[in-house]
């Protein structure tokens, strides 16, 4: 086969986007490893950067190559129910702090929302992005359906929340330390709710407990956002 | 593994009925997550599982697994920015702003929040916990 033909066969094949996507990831893995998991080393950043970097230099339809990548992103189902587990595993510890969970749920959940809604009219944003924007904090699948549900644009919902995931996940560290806050709980409660499994995934590295409570304040805010965006939204 | 992987798998499968038949707000993954830790929990009280005893069941090492490469989760879908380079182009600077200051904003508030119960909770129940 010839070079040229080899490219418009493997271009259109989910097995080279599959792979980049993977080889990319464990690429952009290693250097934030490299740097001690610095928080501005952020692997999904670099990861995304990269796959989309090389789209553009390859002319390829998201499309095509969603249509390889669609495997990796069709686990996130799978891995939001596996939260399950380090939440049974710390329940006496989760249950200790049930209070201080409902509290900081209500207000966080409602600050996440309102925050992004306002500075974003502030800056004079069509209300179509403004719908778009509503459910950033919120894990990808999720935040989509509430957007789509509300008239906005599911896909840049996506990416919005992508960009929150990695904002949250590099702004966390440095914030609790310059706070001094110790309780790892909260912390990672923080970022879940914030940063849904972007900053979950960040939370874990940092430390196992603000990781399973990074992982209940992801699927708590994912209900409670379903149910407060659209209220928020009336107001505007 | 393939039988950890399944009973994921079928926790977000009654999770997605549930959900979409009954058109609740709750995600259908969200329900699933419910549904696996009431199961565990149902394991513990019939004495077939305890919380150390977890990581080492399929199920576990499953869960461990995916939960180690979360991140490597949301590629596929952050690539998609591609679809969206003229509205970056167009409103980046109105876009970071709200990310970056709604999401600082809701760091803070969350944190100081469940700090300031947790402690005066603390206190009530004068116990240690938080």
């Amino acid at each position: 086969m010839p070079p040229f033909s080899l490219w418009v066969y493997l271009s259109a094949s989910p097995l080279l986007w599959l792979s980049v996507t993977l080889i990319a990831w464990l690429a952009a893995d290693a250097l934030a490893r490299l740097s001690g998991r610095h928080p501005l080393v952020n692997p999904v950043l670099i990861a995304v950067v990269f796959v989309a970097a090389l789209l553009k230099l390859t002319g390829t339809e998201y499309k095509t190559y969603f249509d390889g990548a669609q495997f990796v992103h069709f686990l996130l189902g799978p891995a939001t129910v596996a939260l399950a587990v380090p939440l049974y595993r710390n329940w006496p510890l989760v249950r200790r702090n049930l209070l201080p969970i409902a509290a900081a749920l209500a207000v966080g959940s409602v600050t996440a929302i309102a925050s992004g809604l306002a500075i974003a009219a502030s800056f004079g944003m069509p209300r179509s992005v403004l719908v778009s924007l509503a459910p950033k904090s919120v894990t990808a699948g999720v935040a989509m359906a509430i957007a789509e549900g509300l008239g906005g644009e599911p896909a840049l919902t996506a990416v919005l929340v992508i960009a929150t995931g990695i904002i949250g996940a590099v702004l966390v560290t440095p914030l609790m330390n310059a706070l001094g806050i110790k309780d790892y709980a909260a912390r990672g409660f923080a970022v879940g709710l914030a940063s849904h499994g972007i900053g979950t995934a960040r939370a874990f590295t940092v430390d196992p407990i603000a990781g399973t409570f990074s992982g209940i304040a992801m699927g708590l805010n994912a209900v409670v956002t379903a149910i407060v965006a659209p209220l928020l939204l009336r107001l505007l | 593994m393939i039988r950890g992987f399944v009973l994921l798998l079928l926790c977000q499968l009654a999770g997605e009925t549930v959900s979409r038949g009954l058109s609740l707000p709750v995600p259908g993954p969200v329900l699933g997550l419910v549904l696996l830790f009431l199961g565990l929990q149902a394991f513990q009280r019939l004495r077939r599982l305890d919380p150390e005893a977890v990581g080492q069941a399929e199920v576990g090492r499953v869960a461990v697994g995916l939960l180690q490469n979360l991140a490597l989760l949301f590629v596929p879908a952050g690539a998609g920015v591609v679809q969206h380079l003229g509205l970056v182009a167009e409103h980046g600077l109105a876009l970071a702003a709200a990310l970056v200051g709604s999401t600082g904003i809701t760091l803070l508030i969350t944190v100081l929040v469940f700090t300031a119960v947790a402690r005066r909770h603390c206190r009530l129940a004068g116990g240690p916990g938080a």
